[in-house]
C-alpha cells in the first residue's frame, strides 16, 4: 500500500488539488479561475488523448487539434441550427470524431515516421479550410454560441463551478480508462509495435489494426474535450484546428512527460499557466515563450513527470 | 476570353510553384542531408521579406535592399544552426519538431516587436512594374515572370550544383552515409551548416521575391512553410528534382483549383451552392493531393537513393 501510495502521488495529488478548485475558487477572483482552470482540465483532456498515441503508440499525430475542432463545431453547428441538448451535442462530435478518425486513420497508418508527421497534418489542415468555407456558420471568423449545452432541457452548465466539474469528471474518466487501455493486452500491444513492429508482427499481430483503434478512442475522447471547450468560450471558430494548436498540444504531451498519462495533465497545467503568467507580464511574452519552449527540448528530457517523480521509481 | 483567364492563371500558378519551390529547396536538402525536420525554416521566407523591405526603404533601392537582405538573412540562418539547431541533429524528430516550434514563436513576435503587427509594403523596381502583352490583348505583370525566370534560374543552378559539383557529390554522400564521409576526411558538420545556410538563404531569397506584391506581415511564414512541406512529401525526401516538379504542381492545382472549382461545380449546382463548395474544395486539392500520392507511393514521387 505505501509503496502504491508513493508511485501514484503525482495523479492523486493532481487530482485532489484539480478538485478543492471549486472550494478555493471563491477566495479569488471566482470566475476567472474558474474559466482559467475550466480551460487547463478542457486542453488536459485533449492533451491525454494524444500521449496515448505518442506515448504508448508511438504515433506523432501532428493533426490533433481537427478532433478538438470536431467535438466544438458539433456544438456551434447544433446549437445555430436549434438543438441545445447536451447529449446530442457529445453523440454527434463523437460519431463524427469517429468518422474522421477511421477514414483519415485508414489511410495515415500505412505510412510511419516523418510521413505520418505529415500526413496527419495534411488531414488536419482539410479540416480547417473545410471549416473556414462554412460561410453558413461563420467562415473565418466563427460562431457565437447562444448558450451553453443543455442537459434534459435545463441550463445547469450554465454554472462555471457545474461546468468545471463536468470537465473534471470528463478528464478523471478518460484518465481511468486510458489507464486501463495501456495495461491490458491492448495497450501491450501497442506499445510492442511502437519499438518494434517487425518482431510484433512475427509474432502475430497486425500493428495496423492496433494503432487504428488507438487512433479512434484518442479521436473520441478529443471530441469530448472540444465540446466542453465550445462550452467554456462561448466561440467556436477555425482557429481551434490551426496546425498551430496541434503542434502546442504535441507539446504540452512532451513537457509533461511521454506516455505516463499523468504527464499530459501535469503538461497542460504548466503551458496554460505559463502562457497566462507571460500574457500578464507583457503584450510580447511570445519573446520569451518560445526560447522556453526549445529549452525544455533540449534540456528537460523525460518530461515534468519525470523531473518530479526521479527516484520514486519501482 | 476564357481561354486567356485560363493563361494568366496559369501563369500565376507557375509564379507560386517556384516560389514553393525555393523555400522547399532548402527544406528537401537539410532534411535528406541531415535528417533534421525544420518548422522555422517559413520563418526565413518571413525574414527575408521583412529585411528587404527594411533595406530597401532604408537605400530607397530595391536592388540594394535585396543585396542587403540575403548576406543578412545568411548569417541569421547560420546564427540559428549554431545556437539551437546543431544540437538537436542527434535528437527524434519529435524534439525537433518542438523546438523548431520554439523559434517560430519566437522569431514571430521578435519581428511584430521591430516592425508591428500590420502588414507593410515594398516599392518595386521602377523598370520592372509595368506589363508587357504576353499574348494579343493579354496583359501580364513583369515582375511575376522576373520571380518565374528567377525561380528556374535557381533551379537549374542547384540541379547542376548538386549533381556536377565536388560539393554536390559531398552533399550526396553525406545524405545516404554520413559517419562514412566522415571517416573519410570530410566536416562533415562544416558541410551540414553550409547547406543549412544557404537554404535559409534560398527562403529568404523567395521572401523577398514576393514582398513588393504580397504584403509583409508576421504571420506569413506559416501557411507556406506547411505548402512547402507537402511539396517536399510528394516530391520525395532529399530529392531536389522531386521538389521541383512538386513545387510546379502544388503551385498550378493549387492555383487552378481556386479558379475551376466553382466553375466545373456550377455545370452540377446552383451558382451559390457551387462557389461555396467549390471555395470548400480548392485549398483542400493540394492536401487530397498529397494523401492519395502518400497512398500510391509512399516514398513520393522522385525517392532520393539511400
Amino acid at each position: 500500500m505505501a509503496r502504491r501510495l508513493r508511485r501514484e502521488w503525482l495523479p492523486l495529488g493532481l487530482f485532489l488539488a484539480l478538485a478543492l478548485v471549486p472550494v478555493l475558487a471563491p477566495l479569488g477572483p471566482q470566475s476567472f479561475i474558474l474559466s482559467l482552470m475550466t480551460r487547463i482540465v478542457v486542453v488536459a483532456l485533449a492533451a491525454l488523448s494524444l500521449d496515448l498515441l505518442i506515448g504508448k503508440g508511438g504515433l506523432v499525430s501532428f493533426g490533433h487539434a481537427a478532433c478538438l475542432g470536431i467535438g466544438a463545431y458539433a456544438v456551434g453547428i447544433l446549437s445555430a441550427e436549434g438543438v441545445t441538448d447536451g447529449g446530442a451535442h457529445l453523440a454527434v462530435a463523437i460519431a463524427a470524431a469517429a468518422f474522421f478518425a477511421l477514414a483519415t486513420g485508414a489511410v495515415a497508418m500505412r505510412t510511419d515516421g516523418v510521413h505520418f508527421i505529415m500526413i496527419t497534418l495534411a488531414f488536419g489542415q482539410m479540416l480547417y479550410f473545410l471549416a473556414t468555407a462554412l460561410s453558413a456558420y461563420g467562415g473565418d471568423d466563427g460562431i457565437t454560441l447562444p448558450g451553453r449545452s443543455t442537459v434534459l432541457g435545463r441550463d445547469v452548465l450554465a454554472s462555471d463551478t457545474v461546468l468545471y466539474l463536468a470537465a473534471l469528471g470528463a478528464l478523471l474518466a478518460a484518465y481511468l480508462l486510458l489507464r486501463r487501455i495501456a495495461a491490458s493486452r491492448f495497450g501491450r500491444v501497442l506499445e510492442g509495435a511502437r519499438d518494434n513492429p517487425v518482431r510484433m508482427e512475427a509474432i502475430g499481430f497486425r500493428p495496423f489494426r492496433f494503432r487504428l483503434a488507438a487512433y479512434l478512442i484518442s479521436a473520441m475522447i478529443a471530441a469530448v474535450a472540444g465540446v466542453l471547450l465550445a462550452n467554456q468560450t462561448g466561440f467556436v471558430s477555425p482557429a481551434t484546428m490551426a496546425w498551430q494548436r496541434s503542434g502546442e498540444l504535441i507539446f504540452i504531451v512532451v513537457l509533461g512527460g511521454l506516455g505516463s498519462l499523468h504527464g499530459a495533465i501535469l503538461g497542460a497545467i504548466a503551458f496554460i499557466l505559463a502562457e497566462e503568467l507571460l500574457s500578464h507580464w507583457s503584450e510580447h511574452w511570445r519573446i520569451v515563450f518560445g526560447p522556453l519552449l526549445i529549452l525544455a527540448v533540449l534540456f528537460a528530457r523525460g518530461g515534468l513527470a519525470g523531473l518530479l517523480t526521479k527516484g520514486a521509481r519501482p | 476570353m476564357s481561354s486567356t483567364l485560363l493563361l494568366i492563371q496559369i501563369l500565376n500558378g507557375l509564379q507560386f510553384g517556384v516560389i514553393l519551390f525555393l523555400i522547399a529547396a532548402g527544406l528537401t536538402l537539410v532534411f535528406g542531408v541531415m535528417d533534421f525536420i525544420n518548422l522555422a525554416h517559413g520563418v526565413q521566407y518571413m525574414v527575408g521579406a521583412y529585411l528587404t523591405a527594411a533595406f530597401a526603404a532604408a537605400t530607397g533601392s530595391f536592388w540594394l535592399g535585396l543585396a542587403l537582405a540575403l548576406p543578412a538573412a545568411l548569417l541569421i540562418g547560420l546564427a540559428l544552426e549554431l545556437l539551437v539547431f546543431r544540437h538537436l541533429y542527434e535528437r527524434s524528430h519529435l524534439d525537433q519538431v518542438l523546438a523548431t516550434f520554439g523559434v517560430i514563436i519566437f522569431l514571430g513576435e521578435a519581428v511584430r516587436m521591430v516592425w508591428g503587427s500590420a502588414p507593410i509594403g515594398v516599392e518595386m523596381p521602377e523598370a520592372l512594374s509595368g506589363s508587357i502583352e504576353i499574348a494579343p490583348g493579354l496583359l501580364y505583370p513583369v515582375w511575376r515572370l522576373v520571380i518565374i525566370a528567377a525561380g528556374l534560374g535557381v533551379g537549374i543552378g542547384l540541379y547542376l550544383t548538386v549533381h556536377h559539383t565536388r560539393i554536390g557529390m559531398l552533399m550526396r554522400a553525406g545524405a545516404s552515409n554520413a559517419p562514412m564521409v566522415s571517416a573519410l576526411g570530410v566536416d562533415i558538420r562544416l558541410l551540414f551548416t553550409l547547406v543549412f545556410g544557404f537554404g535559409a538563404m534560398l527562403a529568404g531569397f523567395a521572401g523577398a521575391m514576393v514582398a513588393p506584391i504580397l504584403s509583409v506581415e508576421p504571420g506569413m511564414g506559416d501557411g507556406i512553410l506547411i505548402l512547402a512541406f507537402v511539396v517536399i512529401v510528394i516530391g520525395g525526401i532529399g530529392s531536389i528534382r522531386g521538389a521541383f516538379v512538386a513545387a510546379l504542381l502544388i503551385g498550378l492545382v493549387d492555383t487552378l483549383g481556386r479558379f475551376l472549382a466553382p466553375m466545373l461545380l456550377r455545370l452540377l449546382l446552383d451558382p451559390a451552392a457551387a462557389s461555396q463548395t467549390g471555395r470548400a474544395l480548392a485549398p483542400m486539392l493540394v492536401y487530397i493531393l498529397m494523401a492519395v500520392t502518400l497512398f500510391v507511393r509512399p516514398a513520393g514521387l522522385f525517392p532520393a537513393r539511400r
